[in-house]
């Protein structure tokens, strides 16, 4: 192949890699999500390297594949299959559209590098991983910004547009597309998606991928590879002829004119240089690698990120109380924040997840919401079960099916009907069977599992609920459903470690029917 | 489904339901009136065939589905799509039964029969794991959401006790003709779900109904200007236990039966009696028999019991 169709070669893979990550995330229908999630994310380095901790799974090798192909072609990935890297050269790509200026007329410039920042940022999310903390992940991972950008800034306007449609056709008497419900977002996550959003937005507009070169972890631990690649851009000083025009297109900053110097740590192989250059004054080949790992401020890093950890650590323990309802008669407060089905235990999903919002995205009935300060500080953002909004889908396994990073495993269906989240507690002083006097069963109604039973109290001579623990899997249909207002008179207790219940027993009815007998009536 | 295609059907299946029925004489599978010596009756009883042959010999009882659709109007089918299981566990209506009635409809001459039920759980689920959905869209019918609030619209209850006024949906409201399709199962809290209990499936707020006295709410509603024009009740495999959702197919036992009837409260009490309960050991029924929307004295009825 020749140099100059590197980049158009490129911006096909890219645009592949982005319209199904796009996809994946926007996907109203559930059907990508639930199909194809595996296969889409499996190149995605973060979900791929947590799982492959988290689980020592082999399906999980995504990862092991970008550091080989890193080794050999330098930062392929933060060009052709980052999401969130392509959307900064669609960003990119629309201001020049806009301000009307050709692919050649760009004016980037070389900068020095953001040694100490970018440096910071990595190891603060790789010590913090260390302790067992996802969080400096959860923050500052590429594609789990991109998966929140998507679910909470643009996914709502696919659903807007898609329920105008339906009112629109409505019109005509169609009812084939249908509307769905939104129900509503995260304030945090929300201004957080905003903010990173906002920030990729600036800089790439000024600075190109000063993003992917300063804070972004994988693009500087993919840098730190890239120095010992084997394929590398480079100018070749016999034929350059200084006309400075790679230098201009380079989105990374990354070409110094001055000392002919190409920052390997900073070049995302995006390979504007070789279409632009004139002369094959910049070339893409084989280079033996120069070892001169940044040494810069790793004391004071130590000291930070100490200070960091003792500061966390007293924060996480400040952990919000969950008010399930606003005004009370009698006030219920959660313990804990439950966790998706498959995610084991708190402290398993709380250290796997990177908050991507995939799962919150894919849930059929929208109870997996990002959390705020549930889960402690931080586990911010981390999905968990909200029967505010809905509850668990018994016949469903979706979270599970689409967790790129295992923090929500893989589950049989029939496994998942014993998974026992959390357990249904009664707060009989709430419940319209006493407070009323009259009849209800909302809660004994939508429960699956029948570990809420309507059960004569001869004492109101009503039935009212009862709870048999052992074969309640803490769906959430019982919470979902309870109509007391302002407070549900029943509600789920969180499992910090996940459950197995008791299978529900079958049992028969001892009831002869003759087909030939009379109606009785 | 295409007209022709629905001939032969139905030509097939009265064949078939024909067999069971040699001897009862004017019987008329294709609801051609010249051949119906038509004796109306006030509700029709049948038990012992599949849900679709039941079905066509019991709107015979009433001359026919043509004397409810006329040509041209739109239909509305409200079966119990409430719960995300399968057919087999006799949760939600048999969809045999209601791809029988769309087609009675559409044979009658109705221009679009909807089909819809606001579920419990998740609707999309719901809708195709019933196979409700599959059913009602190989008979023709169109399949129509009933999970926002945007399609229910506010409604004068007058006569109602505790529920004055509620959000019905759009499809209600439009159609020419309501028919309402439940299943008889039991039912934690309003001890059996029957054809006025189904209706809770047709509004918006089903919490109201539970804060307010459940069966008197259940009992208002029913006096709600726009009441179904046929009631038809699926007792085939009904739920005695664990209702309204079931833990599994133990919760069942197989009655083959069909109610129809134009009351309401009658077919209610029918269904009840064949579950195994008094009528007034019901509440709403009893309530509504109170407030006249019906009558649960069933030897006042004209009935017509078939068993094949």
């Amino acid at each position: 192949m020749k140099l100059r169709n590197l980049r158009t070669a490129r911006i096909f893979t890219s645009i592949l890699f982005f319209t199904v990550a796009l996809i994946l995330f926007v996907d109203i229908t559930g059907f990508i999500q639930q199909n194809f999630s595996t296969e889409i994310i499996f190149l995605q380095f973060i979900p791929s390297l947590i799982g492959f901790i988290g689980a020592l799974g082999l399906t999980s090798i995504g990862f092991i594949i970008i550091v080989i192909v890193t080794l050999l072609f330098g930062r392929v990935y933060c060009s052709s299959v980052c999401p969130l890297g392509i959307l900064q050269d669609l960003i990119i790509f629309a201001k020049r559209k806009i301000g009307k200026t050709s692919f050649k007329k760009q004016k980037f410039s070389y900068t020095k590098p953001f040694s100490k920042t970018r440096f910071l940022f990595l190891s603060s999310a790789i010590l913090l991983l260390l302790f067992g903390i996802i969080t400096g992940i959860t923050l500052l991972d590429p594609y789990s910004n991109f998966g929140r950008i998507i679910t909470s800034l643009f996914r709502p306007i696919i659903i807007g547009l898609n329920n105008l449609l339906v009112l629109l056709l409505e019109l005509f008497n169609n009812y084939s597309i249908y509307p769905i419900e939104f129900k509503g977002i995260n304030f945090f996550s929300f201004l957080f998606s905003i903010f990173v959003f906002g920030l990729i937005l600036f800089m790439s507009i000024t600075h190109g991928r000063l993003f992917c070169n300063s804070v972004c972890p994988v693009g500087t631990l993919l840098g730190y590879i890239s120095k010992l690649s084997f394929y590398k851009i480079k100018i070749d000083e016999s034929t350059c002829k200084e006309c400075g025009v790679c230098a201009k297109v380079c989105k990374a900053n990354c070409i110094d004119l001055e000392t002919n110097f190409v920052d390997d740590t900073r070049c995302i192989n995006c390979f504007n240089c070789l279409e632009v250059c004139p002369s094959a004054g910049i070339t893409y080949q084989r280079k033996k690698a120069v070892k001169d790992l940044p040494s810069e401020s790793k004391r004071d890093f130590i000291k930070n990120i100490t200070i960091f950890l003792i500061g966390a650590n007293i924060l996480s323990k400040a952990q919000d109380k969950i008010k399930v309802y606003k005004e009370s008669t009698i006030p219920i407060i959660r313990k804990n924040g439950i966790s998706p089905p498959g995610s084991i235990s708190l402290e398993h999903f709380n250290e796997n997840c990177t908050a991507c919002h995939l799962c919150v995205s894919a849930c059929p009935t929208q109870v997996i919401q990002p959390s705020f300060l549930e889960y402690g500080l931080l586990g911010i953002m981390q999905p968990l079960m909200n029967y505010k909004i809905g509850f668990c889908n018994y016949d469903c396994v979706v979270c599970g099916d689409v967790c790129p990073t295992g923090a929500i495993t893989n589950q049989f269906i029939d496994n998942k009907k014993l998974i026992q989240l959390g357990v249904a507690k009664f707060v009989k002083e709430n419940c319209i069977v006493y407070s009323q006097g009259t009849d209800c069963g909302a809660c004994a109604e939508h429960c699956p599992t029948k570990a809420v039973k309507m059960v004569l109290d001869i004492e109101v001579n009503k039935k009212a609920p009862v709870i048999n623990e052992e074969i309640c899997i803490g769906c959430g249909a019982c919470e979902y459903a309870c109509p007391t207002k302002p407070y549900k008179s029943i509600y789920i207790e969180s499992n910090p470690i996940h459950k197995l219940a008791q299978k529900p027993k079958e049992e028969e009815l001892k009831e002869k029917v003759d087909l030939k007998e009379e109606f009785p009536f | 489904m295409k007209r022709r295609e629905f001939f032969s059907r139905s030509v097939k299946a009265g064949l078939a339901a024909g067999a069971y029925y040699t001897f009862s004489g004017s019987l008329n599978l294709l609801g051609n009136p010249k051949t119906t010596q038509s004796e109306i009756y006030d509700l029709a009883a049948i038990k012992g065939g599949e849900p679709d042959a039941m079905f066509d010999i019991a709107i015979q009882s009433f001359g026919g589905m043509k004397k409810f659709v006329k040509p041209n109007q739109t239909v509305v089918v409200k079966p119990n799509i409430g719960w995300d299981v399968s057919p087999d566990r006799a949760a939600n209506t048999n969809p045999k039964l209601i791809s029988r009635i769309i087609k009675h409809c559409f044979d009658a001459g109705a221009k679009d029969v909807y089909v819809f039920d606001h579920t419990c759980d998740n609707w999309t689920s719901c809708y195709s794991n019933s196979g409700l959905e599959k059913a009602a869209k190989d008979a023709g019918a169109k399949v129509v959401p009933g999970n926002n609030e945007s399609y229910y619209h506010k409604v004068e209850i007058p006569e109602g006790k505790r529920l004055k006024e509620d959000k019905v949906h759009e499809l209600i409201l439009e159609s020419d003709v309501f028919i309402n399709v439940p299943i008889l199962k039991n039912h934690g809290g309003a001890d059996l779900t029957i054809a006025m209990k189904n209706l809770m499936g047709i509004v918006w707020d089903r919490g109201y109904w539970h804060r307010n006295d459940l069966h008197q709410c259940i009992a208002d509603f029913s006096t709600y200007s726009r009441k179904p024009d046929l009631n038809i009740v699926d007792a085939y495999n009904v739920m005695k236990q664990n209702g309204p959702r079931g833990v599994s197919k133990a919760d069942l036992v197989t009655l083959k039966s069909l109610l129809v009837s134009k009351d309401i409260v009658a077919i209610d009490a029918a269904a009840a009696k064949l579950f195994g309960k008094e009528p007034k050991e019901v509440k709403y029924i009893k309530y509504a028999d109170e407030m006249n929307i019906g009558t649960m004295d069933l030897s006042k009825l004209k009935i017509n019991r078939v068993i094949l």
